[in-house]
């Protein structure tokens, strides 16, 4: 079965998923990304790599942090770019995903950064699109959210260089999360020796030991030793549907916070792909400690789906 | 109309049949094997060289689409499609719209059904009220209306009360009741076997639970009321166990498997194909080989279609939104063929399963080619392989798993009542 992302010469031609695309292409993104890092501080903080180039953000679910981190890539990348939020226009009216696609294209979009809450849309929209047209996935159900994936490893390899040597632990909702599915396919394709998941039996997903990952229960256990703890968010609803009794006993149980903290290296560091749940799944003290790199995953998030950007635009 | 059907390999299982041997068909009925009837003068003669002659396929479920979804398909497209497959008998589930809860839909529907004159129509009537669980539906009615058997087609009944009522009932009057096994609150929008590929690709899991935890109710509720029950498209490992200890302990029960079951794992869903999209979702490697395994040994009765065709832009959705479910007439043949060849069987044990066994569990006089049988034949060549696409199929709907695969068996005639339907 051929990978749906890569040209038959193996280039990337969309970001669908990080799980099947080789090592070669993220080090190409995470590298390319580098060179993205320092436009921020610039005067002018434009190159332009993607000038006359239309990028159309499709977010059938509602984002902000995606949807402007995307936005500002663009715009860095000197794209004309058009953000729209189809969940409250033409979806409400009835139109098909596919419909909406075809009257972009017309419209002469030359790449779309979709969001939609059911998995797999972006395969979808990837399978039907005009052969020049690329897809970058920026979230689709529980299914995959590549550039989150992408730049918690950026990030990581910003502050753990040596990759190969880490142990990190994904505490949370595991089941729910594309972010997770991302980051656990990023780690494992980038040699990360150890990927652990923490989280109650109801939180995960059935066999996902078969991704890579040792399965923990006990955060205590889990966080023992580990250079990296990434923090995955909490919904809400999660408690609706019987997979959990409180957010005061989540805390309890599976909240970060620094007496938990202090089991992992002294050096470890803490990431959350936001929104955050303070209290939640997560105590201040940790967000805002000195061990977090919160912030620093956002700013990063715009060099990297720059680097996605141009990578998929030819550059 | 006299046909003579020659030189061809005939194979029916129910009278042990398995040689060269001719047919000779006259009024409707099957007149000889082997030898000439005396006077007989063949107004048509086919020439079955090298092909091979069954009785009419059987099918213990296949989705007409009418009335209410015609926009899907239309009696007259599947019944062309039941001809190109040689499926001459068919059972058709209540999930129409209207729903088949009344004896007047019944009785239009095979009505319309006998107009187009090609293969029998059998319906199932709903069990309940609009499928709804709640209210049990006219049996004896619908049943003198043509109705074989009662059927809650996907819809699983929450209220165990109202089960152990309807099978009761049931049971009163002999009537067979058709159910496919899923726990609706474990099944509750899942799409997708509960396991690795689910876990990677982030669709919701039906655990293996749902269907053991509803063949466990099913099965003690059926041996308290003594009701005869048909479990519809058996998915799971732990399932085909079941019933085999139920059958073991001497449990009235029949079951089937879907065609597409035999061939397909989670793993097939690949990128989100939404043609992998089915109902009972498609399970692991280790199940695909119980439910064959369970088939080989007598566990599993039926092989079915499971014939169910979805228009084109209902699959055009991310795969948890596409209608589940796959075009299978034309692919039961073909796809039984496959199994049997896949594990080195004799022919004519895989094709019982689409012949006289599931004509036993219809309790309908079809599958055989005894002597005054109604003559419904199906010649076929195994030695043809075809691709499998939208253009070489006559169903309306063009979607199933095996979209671009090449598969050996083509019907070249179909008889149904002793005329050629296809061919």
């Amino acid at each position: 079965m051929q990978n749906p992302q890569l040209t038959n010469d193996g280039e990337l031609k969309h970001l669908l998923s990080i799980e099947g695309l080789p090592k070669r292409i993220l080090n190409q993104i995470l590298d390319t990304a580098e060179s993205f890092v320092g436009v921020a501080e610039r005067e002018v903080k434009k190159v332009p790599l993607l000038r006359g180039k239309t990028v159309c953000n499709l977010f059938f679910e509602n984002s902000t942090r995606t949807r402007t981190t995307f936005e500002i890539a663009a715009k860095r990348l000197s794209a004309d770019v058009i953000t729209l939020n189809v969940s409250t226009s033409s979806q409400s009216k009835g139109e098909t995903i596919l419909d909406t696609i075809d009257n972009l294209t017309a419209m002469h979009a030359d790449m779309f950064v979709v969001r939609h809450a059911q998995s797999g849309a972006a395969h979808m929209i990837a399978k039907h699109v005009a052969p020049h047209i690329s897809v970058i996935n920026a979230g689709d159900g529980r299914h995959a959210h590549p550039t989150q994936g992408l730049l918690d490893v950026f990030t990581i390899r910003k502050y753990k260089p040596e990759m190969h040597n880490l142990r990190v632990a994904i505490v949370g909702d595991v089941l729910h999360s594309r972010v997770a599915r991302s980051e656990i396919h990023a780690l494992t394709t980038l040699g990360v020796p150890e990927v652990r998941v923490i989280a109650p039996k109801t939180l995960l997903p059935q066999d996902v030991e078969k991704l890579g990952v040792h399965v923990f229960h006990d955060m205590k256990e889990g966080l023992k030793d580990v250079d990296v703890v990434m923090m995955l968010r909490l919904q809400n609803e999660r408690m609706a549907g019987a997979m959990l009794p409180s957010s005061q006993e989540y805390f309890k149980t599976y909240g970060l916070t620094p007496e938990k903290l202090a089991l992992a290296k002294p050096d470890a560091i803490v990431m959350h792909p936001g929104p955050m749940n303070r209290g939640v799944e997560i105590d201040s003290a940790v967000a805002d400690g000195s061990q977090s790199v919160i912030l620093p995953q956002v700013t990063y998030g715009i060099a990297v789906r720059m680097a996605v950007m141009s990578i998929l635009a030819g550059n | 109309m006299k046909i003579h059907i020659k030189n061809g390999h005939l194979i029916d299982p129910k009278n042990g049949i398995d040689a060269k041997q001719d047919l000779y068909i006259a009024a409707g009925k099957i007149a000889s094997i082997g030898k000439v009837p005396e006077g007989f003068v063949a107004n048509q003669t086919i020439d079955a060289t090298d092909l091979i002659i069954i009785p009419g396929l059987v099918d213990l479920s296949a989705r007409l689409r009418e009335p209410g979804f015609e926009h899907k398909a239309t009696l007259e497209s599947e019944m062309l499609a039941a001809a190109a497959g040689g499926v001459t008998s068919l059972a058709c589930p209540p999930d129409t719209d209207p729903v088949l809860d009344e004896p007047g839909l019944v009785e239009m529907l095979k009505h319309r059904a006998k107009q187009l004159n090609q293969a029998h129509v059998y319906p199932l009537g709903a069990l309940t009220h609009q499928l709804a669980g709640k209210e049990i539906t006219e049996m004896c009615e619908l049943s003198e209306a043509g109705c074989v058997g009662f059927s809650q087609a996907d819809v699983a009944i929450k209220d165990t009360q109202v089960l152990w009522r309807a099978m009761q009932y049931a049971a009163t009057f002999g009537f067979t009741v058709w159910l496919r096994p899923e726990e609706p609150y474990l099944a509750k929008d899942g799409v997708a076997h509960d396991g690795e590929v689910a876990a990677r690709l982030g669709l919701k899991g039906i655990p293996t639970a749902a269907e053991t935890l509803a063949i466990a109710s099913i099965l003690r509720i059926a041996k308290e009321t003594g009701a005869k029950v048909h479990l519809c498209r058996l998915s799971t490992s732990e399932g085909v166990e079941m019933v085999r200890a139920a059958k073991k302990t001497g449990q009235q029960v029949t079951c089937d498997v879907s065609a597409n079951h035999l061939h397909l794992t989670d793993f097939d869903i690949g990128y989100f194909d939404a043609n992998t999209h089915l109902k009972p979702p498609v399970r692991s490697q280790r199940d695909k080989t119980a439910l064959s395994n369970g088939l080989a040994d007598g566990t599993i009765d039926a092989i079915c279609s499971d014939h169910t065709p979805v228009d084109d832009d209902a699959k055009l959705y991310p795969f948890a939104e596409a209608e589940a479910g796959a075009t299978g007439l034309e692919l039961l043949l073909p796809l039984t063929l496959k199994w049997a060849e896949d594990n080195k069987l004799k022919l004519s044990d895989a094709i019982k399963h689409i012949t006289q066994v599931p004509a036993n569990i219809l309790g309908v006089a079809a599958g055989d080619l005894s002597v005054n049988a109604s003559a419904d034949v199906c010649v076929f060549d195994p030695k043809k392989y075809w691709k499998i696409e939208p253009k070489a199929l006559l169903s309306q709907g063009k979607n199933t798993p095996f979209l671009g695969l090449e598969l050996a068996g083509k019907v070249k005639y179909t008889l149904v009542n002793g005329h050629v339907v296809h061919g």
